[in-house]
């Protein structure tokens, strides 16, 4: 059965097809008519955002909340040009997005008419796959193909550029029930002998650990994962992009490793004598020098996007196939072998603990200056316990001490940038993902940096009924910049100082019509972080930090990663 | 090593921009690439050269595989497959030395695709160490201009046992 229909509202039928409940975006010239088809009604809500940057991550947030597809709309030209960031993001950190943007009329295409961007062109190293649609009647085929491709396999970022002309174009309108994409088939089975194989290196092992990365979330693998772990009584070490995946507070859960994670979970990774890599890509931030990197471990890789695998680091068992099957396999395998019973690697996990026991996060809580990591640790000591909590961050010192400071004991409450490192992703995404779950206290630990980078978004989040709790740590300064340049380049502090003088962040705040907080002194962070939490409005908290701290441990880049620097012993003080 | 992989795609917009860019983006070079019409008119046959070692050109027929336009990828392994060029030569070919060009061409069994006064156009087709002999032959005398096609390429229908694996099957 078909319906005839404009093709602007053949999109918001086909977005209604695939469930989709919230869009974020703005309006512009070439994507007027599907604007006007919202306007002659939908079941999709339209949140309104003041930059299409805003609405990338916002959809972005709301992907990575919610675990269903963000979609994002903006005009031709500088509405896609904006949008290009967060495709980016989305494309580095495998998070599903499909992207709607109006292209100029047909007949323009080519011309260099006004706002004409060839928006497949610029997005083409970062997206999974994109369409010009310059016939209509394609638009209902184009959209369930690229709600498909967005969220099958290794989830990513896709676009449609719809020519405005085809959105004011009649068409008969049915929605295809499937979409058979001939060159896009993703792995849909794991190979059991290599199952076997990983469950046989696992008992081998006297050193192993779980590598488990983003990919654990996207595939849907985290109850897997718990169950594969405890089964085997293995390590787990969670990336950035992992963090919730696997229970922060978990007695096996080692948290992350990396250029600022732990030492203990860094030595753990790299003394190994088996890498289990679940989801994970090897990111240099990750492994420091790879020609260094676990140089005694095996490997046993499991991910859904077989050119993940080999990529950087050899593996000797590889598995390409969905995790959640992939895991389900390996538990139930390691399970009928190992026995009822079985203890793991008793004595490697006490080695482990050993040097979480000598080596934790630390920090002198002395001075003048309120800690930036004082103001993580009150978040976090104000929310525990709580298991309706998300969590955002910007991209920095703040987002590394959000990573070894926050506890999230489940999947999707840790949002953040990790392969693109976007610097103003933590406002937005926030909003996303108050979107996707209207119940629970949605935070974003900024920097005063990257909050200035989208503060924008707080217009979006007062007016559209999507109150987030944003809280600067600010240092002032572009904080991990300022790092490398007291570290690296010999204190030469180049263009990194922003100021404590502007703006009056809590002021901005309240031109916005939400609630400003301002906090200096120790004394009042714990009140004024609870006030903001509760007051049930979208609050900005300034908290102004030592804009002296730097964030340890560190590896420096290039160096292996058991080179880790502490932070400076003499100036230790219990945290 | 050289490798001569064949790529099967749709004949879609932007397939082939699709295919240079990932090229492009992860550093890997393309030394040749011809591509042309197969037996369906939805698909195209790409036929790339790429120099690398065995891992990249590993890494290279994954990354192809996720491209969504791409339906199967092959790699065509020395002495397992038929590959062909062609090339355009010209070449100084004064009367006096017409005839010593004329023996030279037959031998690689070129034709005279056009002649001037002056200069004469040799059309050849062979296998590229082939093309590159008659090219060296032929540079001593004047050579004007060239354009080669890149290399096609199939596998052998002697040995079909040993094609390639594909990954993607194509309906």
């Amino acid at each position: 059965m078909s319906t005839r229909m404009l093709g602007s509202d053949a999109i918001l039928r086909s977005l209604e097809a695939e469930g989709v409940e919230v869009a974020f975006g703005i309006p512009g010239g070439a994507i007027l008519p599907l604007y006007d088809a919202f306007a002659r009604g939908t079941t999709v809500r339209h949140v309104l955002a003041r930059h299409e940057q805003g609405a990338g991550h916002m959809a972005e947030g709301y992907a990575r909340a919610s675990g269903k597809v963000g979609v994002a709309i903006a005009t031709s030209g500088p509405g896609v040009t904006n949008l290009v960031t967060p495709i980016a993001d989305a494309w580095m950190d495998s998070t599903p997005l499909v992207c709607i943007t109006g292209q100029v009329r047909s007949s323009l295409i080519g011309t260099d008419a006004f706002q004409e961007t060839d928006a497949t062109g610029i997005t083409l190293p970062v997206v999974k796959h994109s369409w010009l649609v310059q016939e209509a009647e394609e638009l209902p085929h184009v959209l369930k193909a690229a709600f498909h491709v967005a969220r099958s396999g290794r989830c990513g970022p896709v676009l449609v550029d719809v020519a405005k002309d085809v959105q004011e174009t009649e068409i008969d309108y049915a929605y295809p029930p499937r979409v058979d994409l001939p060159g896009w088939r993703p792995p849909a089975s794991v190979h059991p002998r290599q199952v076997a194989e990983a469950a046989s290196a696992l008992l081998a092992a006297s050193r192993p650990v779980l590598y488990v990365g983003g990919g654990a979330m996207n595939g849907d693998a985290c109850e897997e994962l718990l169950e594969l772990a405890e089964a085997g009584g293995i390590p787990v070490i969670t990336t950035l992009m992992a963090k919730g995946a696997f229970p922060d507070s978990h007695a096996l859960c080692y948290g992350p490793p990396g250029m600022h994670g732990s030492k203990w979970a860094n030595w753990g990774l790299n003394r190994a004598d088996l890498i289990v890599a679940v989801g994970a890509r090897f990111d240099d931030r990750v492994t420091g020098k790879l020609s260094a990197f676990a140089p005694g471990a095996k490997v046993v890789h499991f991910d859904v996007d077989p050119a993940e695998i080999g990529k950087l680091r050899r593996a000797d068992i590889p598995v390409a196939g969905p995790l959640k099957l992939a895991l389900t396999e390996l538990a139930g395998e390691l399970r009928s072998r190992a026995g009822p019973g079985h203890a793991g690697p008793v004595a490697w996990r006490a080695q482990l603990d050993e040097w979480r026991e000598q080596f934790p996060y630390r920090y002198a809580r002395d001075g003048e200056w309120l800690k930036p990591q004082a103001v993580v640790e009150t978040l976090r000591d104000l929310t525990a316990g709580r298991d309706d909590v998300v969590w955002t961050t910007g991209v920095g010192q703040h987002q590394m001490w959000a990573m070894q400071y926050l506890v999230c004991d489940r999947p999707r409450t840790f949002l953040t940038s990790g392969g693109l490192g976007t610097m103003g992703y933590g406002l937005p995404a926030a909003i996303g993902a108050k979107a996707a779950r209207p119940d629970a206290t949605v935070v974003c630990v900024d920097g005063d940096g990257c909050f200035q980078m989208t503060a924008q978004e707080l217009a979006t989040s007062v007016l559209e009924g999507l109150p987030v709790v944003v809280v600067i740590v600010n240092n002032g300064w572009l904080g991990m910049v300022r790092q490398w340049q007291e570290m690296f380049y010999d204190e030469r502090f180049s263009q990194t100082h922003l100021t404590h003088q502007v703006p009056d962040y809590a002021q901005l705040a309240e031109a916005y019509g939400a609630a400003g907080f301002t906090v200096e002194d120790e004394d009042d962070l714990e009140g004024v972080l609870a006030e903001a939490l509760e007051c049930g409005r979208t609050a900005v908290v300034d908290a102004r930090c030592d804009p002296a701290e730097k964030c340890f441990p560190m590896i420096p880049a290039g160096a292996a990663a058991t080179d880790v620097i502490e932070f400076p012993e003499e100036e230790a003080v219990e945290a | 090593m050289t490798h001569t992989v064949s790529v099967l795609v749709e004949n879609k917009p932007g397939a082939l921009a699709r295919i240079s860019n990932m090229f492009a983006r992860r550093g890997f070079n393309i030394e040749s690439l011809a591509v042309g019409p197969t037996e369906r008119h939805d698909v195209s046959r790409i036929v790339l050269t790429v120099t690398c070692p065995a891992e990249q050109l590993e890494q290279i027929e994954k990354q192809m595989h996720k491209l969504v336009n791409v339906l199967r990828v092959s790699t065509l392994a020395a002495g397992e497959a038929v590959e062909r060029e062609l090339a355009l030569v010209k070449v100084a070919a004064a009367p006096s030395r017409r005839a010593e060009l004329m023996a030279l061409a037959d031998v690689f069994g070129a034709r005279v695709a056009d002649l001037g006064p002056q200069e004469m156009v040799f059309e050849v087709v062979g296998t590229p160490d082939q093309l590159e002999s008659f090219e060296e032959l032929l540079r001593p005398h004047g050579l004007k201009e060239l354009a080669r096609t890149g290399r096609i390429g199939l596998a052998r229908a002697s040995s079909p046992a040993r094609n390639a694996r594909p990954q993607h099957v194509l309906r």
